[in-house]
């Protein structure tokens, strides 16, 4: 089933910092997706890596929405080609750092809670 | 101060833990319901597909006393029968509660809909729609949550230590993980509700947050576990070809519903060789065609991905798709035409019978610590019944929430000298630096591929011996110099290095109560002792010595028997 490896480009950093494209090569597989690609860096090359992501393949968590060569998609449901894509960080919602994006209700952050204590 | 102050911390926002979070404030109580992922989306409450057991009655003539009958028959002589009773028992309350919470269980003719499923001798399993109940239970919940006065949800706050101060419970210190912010939080009582550990082993139905924290932070706090020898394993998980948007064990009800066959590498059927009858009945019992499929694959049998072939190619076409229904067009976006070749199968890791050793009130003998739904052990024994896992979140999550909430006037444990603790707990886990790279993904790969081989579905003396060494050598040498680099904002590999932690324990335990029961019972099977022994129908309990080693004692059954009920059809 494996058939050589794929490219995948990820654009990373943070706020305060300049953002950069990252270009990991990844074991490929058909039918593999996105997210699998994304889980294979953070396994093997670079754990820092940042992407918010709980189900894994299930798409019930509704957390690993990013865009995918420009288009915004759930990253365990985006399919990678042979030819690989670029994986960025969702353009409409603050960045948090990497792939991570705000994506948390306001009422369910922390500092909702530290104000009111 | 602590950044936090509350009557009731919950740690852990699947079904058990929001259950918990709503008993706890209509009790009164100030709660804090804290996720690392984001509340009520992540564990395994939400991937739960069909099945919720209660004995409601109402589809056909039921009783708790023959749902407990089922339970312990399934538990193979280690239930909790305190436990076991409770859940039966109150699952059809917490049923009808969710009912009026409107989650929509499924009605035929005004009743509520059940179904029969493997283990049970009655159809009592209720549901909302094939493939949705996990999801539809968790909006429900969350929309409980969102407004149930006094309960403050906040995603994203790893919880990795519990404060406790001579046997009392203080609260707890995380992480939020956003801006990496250490967190200490004040609690009259803390509920461990974060769910099993299934993502220890390689082939799981994970999500990725069922690393075993809830045993973690247990026994650290000095709190008990029992039967942690004890994982489930689901027989036929999809494994190949790669199918992205649905949950790995989705081929169940479709196989009993259709009459799926199970082929091995040659095409053979091969359940019979292992002593059950399967062809045209699809009965066998889970442990047994895990067995089986494992045994085939190490005799050279196993199919191309190492499992075995699940095929639907004798039945027709226009009948696949009555049966399969939109899912059949969700498997052609996957490539998968069942029509034209089988699919392949095999054993994946999907529950934990064993867990937080709780009374009937889910305390633990830590005063203030309680523990709800996966997290707990003992209802189950050694099998847990098809069912069983969404009410047992309902129910142990009620009580917890509901005698918890009775703490909320007790004076706080938590002293002024905890306000460092969650600092320390940062520069702890920042300690030696430098371990990023990949050092802690292959950590991780190397627990999972031990505890499949060696502590998963054929287990010997030599392996369990082989995988507990190691695994003591990589939470107490190992992970320690592993410690990541500090980064500002969603410190991803700290969060692994945490959740690491965790699971390196969790497994240990696991590995040590296997090594020990030296039998073969339910769930437990041992290559080296076969049979069960009747002298062993008996629990192990683990708890942490003061040095920080893993001890293991063997205690008593509790029985509680309770004699069938005449049969009643409810209102």
């Amino acid at each position: 089933m494996s058939a050589g490896s794929v490219t995948i480009r990820v654009r990373r950093g943070a706020p305060d910092e300049p953002s950069r494209i990252e270009t990991f090569t990844v074991p490929y597989s058909e039918g593999m997706s996105v997210l699998d690609a994304v889980m294979w860096v953070r396994g093997h090359v670079d754990s820092t890596l940042a992407i918010r992501y709980a189900c894994i393949n299930a798409n019930a968590c509704k957390e690993c929405m990013v865009r995918v060569d420009g288009k915004t998609g759930y990253a365990c449901t985006s399919r990678l080609g042979a030819d690989g894509a670029l994986i960025e960080p969702l353009g409409n919602k603050a960045l948090i750092r990497d792939l991570v994006t705000d994506i948390v209700p306001p009422k369910e952050r922390l500092d909702a809670h530290l104000e009111e204590g | 101060m602590p950044e936090l102050d509350t009557d009731v911390l919950v740690v852990g926002a699947g079904g058990a833990g929001m259950y918990a979070a709503v008993a706890a404030a209509r009790a009164g109580a100030r709660v804090v319901l804290a996720d690392k992922s984001l509340v009520g989306r992540g564990g395994a409450t939400i991937m739960a597909q069909m099945t919720v057991a209660a004995a409601v009655g109402e589809w056909e003539p039921d009783h708790w006393t023959h749902h407990l009958a089922d339970t312990v028959e399934a538990g193979r002589g280690l239930c909790d029968e305190r436990l076991a009773a409770i859940l039966c028992e109150e699952a059809p309350v917490r049923i009808r509660e969710m009912d009026s919470w409107r989650v929509g269980w499924a009605r035929e003719d005004g009743r509520m809909r059940a179904v029969m499923a493997p283990g049970h001798k009655i159809p009592r399993c209720v549901y909302v729609d094939f493939l949705n109940t996990g999801p539809a239970v968790a909006k429900t919940l969350r929309t409980r949550v969102a407004q149930g006065a006094g309960i403050a949800r906040i995603s994203g706050l790893s919880i990795a230590d519990l404060v406790v101060h001579d046997g009392r419970v203080a609260g707890a210190v995380g992480i939020n993980l956003e801006d990496g912010q250490p967190v200490g939080i004040a609690a009259a009582a803390v509920i461990l509700a974060a769910g099993g550990l299934t993502r220890l082993f390689r082939r799981n139905s994970a999500s990725a947050n069922m690393g075993g924290d809830a045993y973690a932070l247990a026994l650290n706090a000095g709190a008990e576990l029992i039967d942690m020898e004890f994982p489930q394993f689901f027989p036929i998980g999809h494994l190949a070809p790669r199918l992205v948007g649905m949950d790995p064990i989705m081929w169940d009800p479709f196989r009993y519903k259709l009459g799926g066959r199970l082929l091995n590498g040659r095409m053979e059927e091969f359940i019979e060789n292992y002593g059950e009858r399967d062809s045209g009945v699809y009965t066998a019992p889970r442990d047994i065609t895990s067995y089986a499929i494992v045994k085939e694959c190490a005799a050279g049998r196993g199919s191309p991905n190492g499992g075995a072939y699940l095929s639907f190619e004798h039945i027709p076409e226009p009948e696949l798709r009555l049966a399969f229904g939109p899912v059949i067009d969700r498997l052609a976006k996957n490539g998968i035409d069942l029509t034209k070749r089988p699919v392949e199968v095999a054993p994946i890791a999907h529950y934990h019978m064993g867990g937080v050793r709780v009374d009937e009130r889910m305390a633990t003998r830590v005063e203030g610590l309680y523990a709800a739904g996966e997290a707990v052990g003992g209802a189950n024994g050694a099998n847990r019944l098809s069912g069983n896992a969404i009410p047992e979140a309902f129910v142990f999550g009620e009580r917890a929430g509901r005698f918890a909430a009775q703490r909320k006037d007790e004076p706080r444990a938590w002293r002024s000298a905890d306000d460092a603790q969650a600092g320390r707990l940062v520069e702890r886990a920042h300690g030696a630096g430098g371990g990023e790279a990949a050092g802690l993904g292959a950590l991780l790969r190397e627990l999972q591929a031990l505890m499949w081989d060696d502590v998963g579905l054929l287990r010997t003396e030599h392996g369990l011996s082989r995988a507990l060494g190691r695994i003591r050598e990589m939470r107490t040498d190992e992970l320690p110099s592993l410690a990541p680099r500090r980064k500002a904002h969603f410190d991803h590999a700290l969060l692994d290095w945490l959740d690491l932690g965790a699971s390196l324990l969790a497994a240990e335990s696991v590995a040590l109560a296997a090594l020990d029961r030296r039998e073969s019972r339910g769930a437990h099977q041992r290559e080296d002792h076969v049979a069960t022994d009747p002298a062993r129908a008996r629990n192990q309990v683990l708890r942490l010595s003061a040095d920080g080693a893993l001890d293991s004692a063997w205690a008593d059954i509790v029985a509680a028997p309770h004699a069938r009920a005449p049969l009643e059809a409810a209102e």
